[in-house]
């Protein structure tokens, strides 16, 4: 009965050895690295509204703490960029944990409001300590090295996401299907069920949270040594809600759908950029469509269509 | 000593006493139901027996050991299992993945593990899928090993719960009303299955309101009205218990 998982990963590995001789200039391969990069902030933040069906509405902070580690610790303290980035990563998964433990406790929606302020609280400690950040205007993110090999160029960057991406599909395959992964299904699909089974809840929802906030961060720090310079728009409001869209509109529970998600909604803007003006007004409506006609999201609706499993 | 003991068991929702000092014991690998009109707060003990509610006053002991208050997970490691009356099946996932979710206790949990599916993961998953597919051939689930939960009927949901309950390798097994919106043919097949899960040495507690289920399965009955304790006793005494008929028939026995 069980189909080979890893297909759609042999896919998407196939696509991405391909993609690089095949886009047409320097702008689309910035484009398709921005995606990738979105992919797996995507990946991370499905397995925990698609999968573990918790929400969270504060992940471009996270990312902006991956993303200002990488700038302000090596530029102000001379910090390796791996360390900053692990500094980052590590900072995250702590606040991360101790914001969501005592929310976990409580029953309801109570996660979504305290993402939003979190995020919302860390885009004004961005914009506000100037001395540290450059505030408003950003600042400038030194370049990424390791063992005296410089990451310089759109190509080498490529490769290195890519590979992030190929893993992190990987890695999310496996997890799902894994006592791991179905604990969490099983708490989204019906809590009381899983408690008596002996999931214990808390720990599973806390556990998810944090790693996804991780996967976040560490993309922020990627993001920051890939662009060359962070501004707070990274860590806004409206990044957070830029990114459950991608989950949204891709299919919640949906690895493939992950991929699909934020791949269109990073090209999106740029292919609307002809309508001039009206280009906010077409993606609004392009989401309102979507949700109205495929509510499920667009990977797990053509699948069913198709009669393919996911 | 028995199994499971209840002293003075009470819960109160504001006004209302759902359970009201109810006392009772229970011996290891007997059927156990408990039986009462609706409303009379069989659920309502079965979820403060297996921790989704916390009991207003009163002591629960499993062999000896007070878990009166103990959350559903932590009384899930002491070998306690249930099903609910309203179904509660994950429909986001399949059939059989929701019987391996009662394996949850015995497999490896690791997140790092998982997400490099080390090889001792994949082969002990792949031992508990089998397994799961053994289980619910025990229920007589044999035509749905490959399907998913959101396709199958209520029917086979119910049989559904049961095995992923027994998937926990459970010593004691609440089972909340496994025949109820079963047809006659259905309501014989589940009868006979949970004589199967008691002949296996797994005590069974039972709630149910097909009687001729409950007399023919039944060591010892339970009889509860009105969140109180009415009759305890085998089939017999309780059939001929004066109450217990008066609570039924609403005669003036």
């Amino acid at each position: 009965m069980k189909k080979n998982v890893y297909l759609g990963l042999y896919i998407v590995v196939a696509i991405l050895l391909v993609l690089p001789f095949v886009v047409p200039n320097s702008f689309y391969l910035d484009l398709v690295i921005r995606m990738a990069i979105n992919a797996v902030i995507v990946l991370g933040l499905n397995l925990l509204i698609g999968f573990a069906g918790q929400i969270s509405l504060g992940h471009a902070g996270f990312l902006g703490i991956g993303a200002y580690a990488s700038a302000v610790l090596p530029t102000h303290f001379g910090w390796h960029p791996v360390v900053a980035m692990g500094a980052g990563a590590l900072v995250t998964a702590v606040l991360a944990g101790l914001v969501a433990r005592p929310i976990f406790k409580l029953k309801g929606h109570y996660l979504a409001m305290a993402t939003l302020g979190l995020g919302i609280i860390l885009n004004i400690a961005i914009r506000n300590e100037a001395q540290w950040t450059g505030g408003p205007d950003g600042m400038p993110v030194p370049t990424m090295g390791l063992f005296g090999f410089e990451l310089a160029s759109d190509k080498q960057w490529y490769w290195v996401v890519a590979l992030l991406l190929s893993v992190s599909v990987w890695a999310s395959l496996n997890l799902i299907d894994s006592p791991f992964g179905r604990a969490l299904r099983a708490l989204h699909g019906s809590e009381v069920a899983s408690q008596v089974v002996g999931v214990d809840v808390v720990r599973y929802k806390v556990a998810i949270f944090v790693m996804s906030a991780v996967f976040a961060s560490l993309m922020g720090s990627v993001t920051a040594h890939y662009v060359g310079f962070v501004t707070p728009n990274l860590a806004d409001f409206f990044h957070s809600i830029e990114l459950v869209t991608m989950v949204v509109i891709g299919g919640m529970a949906s690895v493939y759908g992950s991929l699909v998600g934020a791949v269109l909604l990073t090209a999106l803007p740029q292919a609307l950029a002809t309508f001039e003006g009206w280009e906010t007004v077409a993606f609004g409506s392009i989401l309102m469509l979507c949700m109205i006609f495929m509510p499920k999201g667009l990977v797990p609706t053509l699948a069913a269509k198709f009669g393919k499993g996911d | 000593m028995s199994m499971l003991e209840v002293k003075d068991l009470s819960i109160h929702f504001g006004g209302v006493k759902a359970v009201q000092n109810v006392s009772f014991n229970i011996d290891a690998g007997i059927v156990y139901a408990v039986i009462g009109p609706n409303g009379a707060g069989k659920t309502t003990l079965f979820n403060l027996i297996t921790g989704v509610y916390k009991p207003t006053s009163g002591e629960i002991k499993l062999d000896g050991e007070s878990i009166g208050g103990k959350s559903p997970n932590e009384l899930a490691t002491r070998g306690v299992a249930r099903t609910f009356q309203n179904l509660q099946i994950c429909m986001n996932m399949s059939a059989i993945e929701n019987v391996m979710v009662g394996a949850h206790l015995r497999l490896d949990r690791n997140l790092i593990k998982a997400a490099l599916r080390l090889p001792t993961l994949k082969k002990r998953d792949a031992e508990a899928r089998a397994e799961a597919a053994e289980l619910m051939r025990f229920v007589g689930l044999d035509a749905f090993v490959d399907a998913r939960a959101d396709a199958m009927p209520y029917g086979a949901l119910k049989r559904l719960e049961i095995a992923r309950a027994l998937a926990m390798k459970p010593r004691l097994i609440f089972l909340d009303e496994p025949a109820a919106g079963l047809n006659p043919k259905e309501t014989i097949d589940v009868d006979h299955l949970v004589r199967k899960i008691a002949d296996s040495g797994v005590t069974v507690v039972l709630v149910e309101h097909d009687m001729k289920m409950v007399m023919n399965l039944s060591d010892r009955i339970l009889v509860l009205d009105y969140g109180k304790k009415l009759a305890e006793g085998t089939g017999e005494e309780v059939r001929r218990n004066p109450d217990v008929i008066a609570a039924y028939l609403g005669a003036h026995a």
